[in-house]
């Protein structure tokens, strides 16, 4: 392995901490839902939802780079699994999303009444 | 030019592979890669469901603001929240047993696997938990010919409303059937379970109570649901056919038929990620037990097994965030 073998118990624990803190502050702004954040409008989400979804991708970040130990592995094996990953689903989520908001339009002008 | 003997003590694990990973290892991060892209799917639909009924969406804090031994408490994420814990905690243990093999502890490994597959076992039981809430419901409502849902609520001394079950105010009619089972009609034909209230009953239960209105699935400015008048309440029950307790596979009582169907599905295909990881990890907690590790001078397939159970726990974050925060 290109790793070292050397213990990594401290790390495991640092990330757990930041990994809990991060689930208690997505817990709290869940519950409080700030108004400044949950009422405007970016890019066709609210700020609080962008906040959810950056948040999340640190965690993912952590679990895949501390627990899974991605960033002891070469780094064109890591970039083969994270590049592809992050690509088709970005992609993914921009014809989804995208379309379903056009739906949406089309739902709310067009002369058709669905679930009425 | 000797006799084609194997000598090779890689020859039956495929040697060490490309890139510094053995091809074991490699061929469980592309399976997790194709794991990771179905998931995305699903969430994708996900959000492309809701992006196309973005007006009528069900409000997550609503529906799962339950919590164990506090019937009636409005706890919206704490339960949820706890769930997130409990898998980030058997990760943190499995992520302990991988660097105790790494040290060929083989006690510390077995100990904290199992550590891990008792984490695995909690979680399950509690989406168990969440399931069955989610499917027993808690207030009931009526759905209209053209599939929308009427949810019911009473005004509050402060001026907010506050969800009534149908029980509270339903009528009792002289009106009661007996379920049709296969055993007592046209053979083998039977029916859905009848609801505990018919829609009659529930329209003349309304009429008679003047506090209680009906809360339409449209969100306001405020970003709750809009409570209609008295009489656009009637006028919209005038179209109420269904009755609609808890949820199914077909309609539920908490709004858009597609929610549950996502909940299902979704919660439902990382739940059985959990399962077989559990079985999985029991496989090989009870290998390092057989010290089959210790013979083999290699704790990797502990390491293995830990990658798919570190992206169960990946998965949940994402279903956590999409489901319940945004």
């Amino acid at each position: 392995m290109a790793h070292a073998h050397e213990s990594n118990t401290k790390r495991i624990w640092v990330v757990f901490g930041i990994l809990s803190v991060i689930t208690i502050v997505e817990v709290l702004f869940g519950i409080y839902k700030p108004k400044a954040l949950f009422f405007n409008n970016f890019a066709g989400m609210n700020l609080l939802n962008w906040l959810f979804i950056i948040l999340t991708i640190v965690k993912a970040y952590y679990i895949t780079w501390a627990f899974m130990h991605m960033e002891g592995e070469k780094k064109w094996f890591r970039r083969s699994i994270v590049w592809t990953v992050v690509f088709l689903i970005l992609y993914l989520s921009f014809i989804l999303l995208v379309e379903g908001n056009y739906v949406f339009d089309v739902y709310k002008t067009g002369h058709l009444k669905w679930i009425f | 030019m000797g006799a084609t003997v194997i000598t090779d003590e890689h020859a039956l694990d495929g040697g060490p592979g490309p890139l510094g990973a053995t091809y074991g290892k490699m061929m469980m991060w592309f399976f997790i890669l194709s794991d990771a892209l179905t998931f995305s799917g699903f969430l994708a639909a996900y959000g492309f469901s809701r992006f196309k009924f973005i007006e009528t969406w069900p409000i997550a804090d609503e529906v799962f603001n339950h919590f164990p031994f506090l019937h009636g408490v409005n706890a919206p994420m704490y339960y949820v929240a706890l769930m997130t814990f409990i898998l980030i905690f058997s990760s943190v243990t499995m992520v302990l047993a991988v660097d105790a093999g790494h040290h060929m502890k083989k006690t510390k490994v077995a100990f904290y696997m199992f550590l891990t597959i008792i984490g695995g076992f909690i979680f399950l039981g509690s989406q168990a938990w969440e399931w069955k809430n989610f499917i027993k419901g808690e207030y009931g409502a009526v759905e209209t010919k053209g599939g929308s849902i009427l949810q019911f609520v009473q005004k509050q001394e402060d001026g907010t409303f506050k969800r009534v079950a149908l029980a509270d105010f339903a009528a009792t009619l002289p009106e009661a059937r007996t379920q049709h089972e296969r055993s007592n009609g046209v053979w083998f034909m039977d029916e859905a379970t009848l609801p505990t209230y018919s829609v009659n009953e529930v329209v003349e239960g309304f009429k008679a109570d003047e506090s209680i209105l009906v809360r339409s699935e449209y969100l306001n400015a405020e970003k709750h649901k809009t409570v209609l008048s008295r009489e656009e309440s009637l006028k919209r029950l005038a179209e109420a056919k269904y009755v609609v307790e808890g949820a199914n596979l077909v309609r539920n009582e908490y709004g858009h038929k597609l929610f549950a169907n996502f909940f299902f599905f979704i919660t439902g295909f990382h739940g059985f990620h959990v399962f077989t990881g559990v079985l999985i990890n029991i496989i090989i907690f009870f290998n390092v037990l057989l010290g089959t590790y210790e013979k083999r001078k290699s704790y990797e397939m502990v390491e293995k097994v830990g990658l798919y159970w570190h992206f169960v726990d990946l998965v949940w974050v994402f279903v956590f965030t999409f489901f319940y925060l945004v």
